[in-house]
């Protein structure tokens, strides 16, 4: 069973254009990156797939799920415990520390998760020893490595990533396309990344691109 | 890891916003909860110290002085009534009571109070130890006064002139006062007064110097014929009057010359009849005395008091207004920096009601601090208050007790505090997070 599945998804702001997405799915251990120039949609595309934003026509299955019969408080619940979201420029609870930081995502989602387990995904992703750091100290590279963190500590069967690496240089780039897919055959999950960002496009052969459309 | 957890962090995050805020709304509680206090310790003393008296018998003069001297003992009395004048007032049928206070003397600076043991009797101040006065210069010191003046029984003392300790030292009197008795505590003015008879201090000034005449509060009409005093042999005995009309072989008719030219500072009226009111004020007519009523006399001061301290409250309920704002800026501001953060907080699982809580938390949590720190300050306030008062009164407040209008205090606060987070909490509740996050 595919991991995720969308059917003619379609998106329409009030005062913008119609956006249509083509369909796709996607397996375990599947990479699929999702490519266009600004403009195609990709972020609302994202917030689709994570239930964000609920879509005008089509449907998002999540483990066989249709993200639509869920609503409020269980969407976000689902959210929280199915799917880890990597964003572009990381945010995080400034008043907090990176442990705390990363140890929201089981809180709000509800699911066990230890500290030690906490400790070993930072041990994973090399930044252990800015564990009781506040995440404001912390470089880009660092602080994106937290958010990976933090989107994998749920043990999520989909990752999704909006432009992981465009903040980024090109070594820090490529150890966080290297975390994000390690972490995910290690979760048997399922990676999508959304980009703009051409040195991913010659690393992950699976690809679809969305195209800018009239409206 | 909790939601309170966090929202505590986030009170600490903006620093500088949530001081400020602590800062205004425990000024403003502590000021407020202040004056609760003080009016509640200074109207429970009022009222304690009024108890069942009627009316104060005095010299003529302000009343209110007459009442805060008699009654009170906190301010200078108003001068001295002879014994014999007040003699129609007090032994009027529709008096039930009347107990002398007479003024003159003080033991470093506490109140030497001639009076019978009535007085005592009347607030229902219990012995601890030791005995009543029973003749002149033995003394029966209230709890506070034996205790900050370490006055033990039997322990004698030399009282000062006046009711000020200052510069008073060499007018000194020679007679000894005899430590018989001390009172228990009581929270009325006797815990801070030397009760003697009467009759010590009509000696002490009979024996005494008296190159002080007209004090204010001194006892004794001997004091003006000083002279005669010292040609009579018997002048040193206490019932011996130098008197121009005394005559020595004629003793009953010499008692009741003693009686009649004796002078006392004031008699507390208890009324035995509801018509005292419009009978005994037709008798003061045409004297040197006054009949002051305690229950007006201290509405009145109360009605004065009030406006000032009504003032005080206005200004610090401005203050927790503005601490209120505060709150509400703070967070109101703070939500526009921390959009993405609560985003975040959605994405991974969050509620909208968790953020709702959360950012409500916060505002409470700030408040709460408020809440404690102010009440806190306004027991701080109380005792140095209290050690003021200690110094000029040798009264002193109590700062350690909770009263039910700070319950009110406490909630009101609360709530507010409730109410200037209910926006920005509304706000976080409705944020739509697809959007905050498509603005990056």
């Amino acid at each position: 069973m595919a991991i995720i599945q969308t059917t003619n998804l379609q998106y329409t702001f009030s005062k913008g254009p119609q956006l249509i997405f083509p369909s796709f799915q996607a397996e375990e251990n599947s990479e699929l990156l999702i490519l266009g120039s600004s403009g195609t949609g990709k972020t609302t595309l994202l917030h689709l797939l994570a239930g964000l934003r609920k879509p005008n026509a089509g449907e998002v299955v999540v483990n066989g799920i249709r993200l639509s019969t869920l609503s409020g408080a269980s969407l976000d619940r689902f959210r929280g415990k199915n799917i880890g979201v990597v964003f572009q420029t990381s945010h995080f609870v400034q008043s907090l520390s990176v442990i705390d930081n990363i140890l929201l995502a089981p809180y709000f989602s509800n699911n066990k998760v230890s500290k030690s387990d906490a400790e070993k995904m930072l041990d994973r992703l090399n930044i252990l020893s800015k564990k009781n750091k506040k995440t404001s100290t912390l470089s880009v590279g660092e602080q994106q490595r937290v958010a990976i963190a933090r989107a994998l500590l749920n043990n999520p069967s989909l990752i999704l990533a909006d432009e992981p690496t465009s903040a980024l240089d090109d070594e820090n780039a490529k150890d966080v396309l290297n975390l994000l897919r390690e972490q995910t055959h290690a979760l048997k999950a399922a990676l999508l990344i959304v980009t703009h960002d051409n040195r991913l496009k010659e690393e992950v052969r699976q690809r679809i691109e969305l195209t800018a459309l009239k409206s | 890891m909790k939601i309170i957890f966090i929202a505590w962090k986030n009170c600490w995050q903006k620093a500088g916003a949530t001081t400020l805020t602590l800062l205004l709304l425990s000024f403003g509680v502590g000021i407020i909860s202040m004056m609760f206090l003080l009016e509640n310790q200074l109207s429970d003393k009022f009222n304690k110290n009024i108890k069942d008296i009627d009316f104060v018998l005095g010299a003529k003069g302000s009343p209110l002085q007459l009442i805060l001297a008699n009654v009170y003992h906190i301010d200078a009395p108003t001068g001295n009534i002879k014994v014999s004048e007040a003699q129609k007032i007090i032994k009027n049928p529709t008096v039930k009571e009347a107990i002398p206070l007479a003024y003159g003397d003080n033991y470093e600076g506490w109140r030497i109070v001639g009076t019978t043991p009535r007085y005592a009797e009347f607030y229902e101040v219990k012995l601890k130890e030791g005995k009543v006065f029973e003749t002149p210069f033995e003394v029966t010191v209230g709890s506070y006064a034996a205790k900050e003046l370490g006055l033990k029984l039997g322990q004698t003392f030399k009282s000062n002139h006046g009711l000020d300790k200052e510069g008073e030292e060499e007018e000194g009197h020679d007679q000894l006062f005899t430590v018989v008795g001390i009172y228990e505590a009581s929270g009325t003015v006797i815990d801070r007064l030397i009760l003697t008879p009467v009759e010590s201090i009509w000696e002490v000034h009979d024996h005494g110097d008296h190159e002080e005449s007209g004090h204010a509060g001194i006892v004794s009409a001997e004091e003006h014929d000083a002279e005669h005093a010292h040609e009579d042999e018997h002048a040193h005995e206490a019932d011996t009057l130098d008197n121009d009309h005394a005559h020595e072989d004629e003793h009953a008719e010499e008692e009741h010359a003693h009686e009649e030219d004796h002078e006392v500072t004031a008699y507390l009226l208890i009324k035995r009849l509801p018509m005292a009111p419009m009978i005994l004020p037709q008798l003061v007519k045409n004297t040197n005395m006054q009949l002051a009523l305690p229950a007006i006399e201290i509405n009145r001061l109360n009605e004065n008091f009030g406006i000032g301290m009504s003032v005080v409250k206005a200004v610090a309920i401005l203050i927790m207004i503005i601490s209120f704002l505060s709150v509400f800026i703070s967070l109101y501001n703070a939500l526009r920096e921390r959009q993405y953060e609560l985003a975040i907080l959605r994405t991974l699982g969050g509620r909208r009601i968790q953020l709702f809580i959360l950012i409500l938390l916060e505002g409470f949590f700030m408040v709460a601090l408020g809440l404690i720190i102010g009440l806190v300050l306004s027991r701080v306030g109380i005792t140095l208050l209290s050690d003021m008062a200690k110094d000029s009164f040798h009264d002193e407040f109590n700062a350690m007790i909770f009263l039910p209008q700070e319950y009110y205090l406490v909630g009101i606060t609360l709530g507010l505090g409730v109410v200037a987070s209910l926006l920005p909490a509304l706000r976080a509740f409705f944020m739509d997070i697809s959007k905050t996050l498509s603005n990056d």
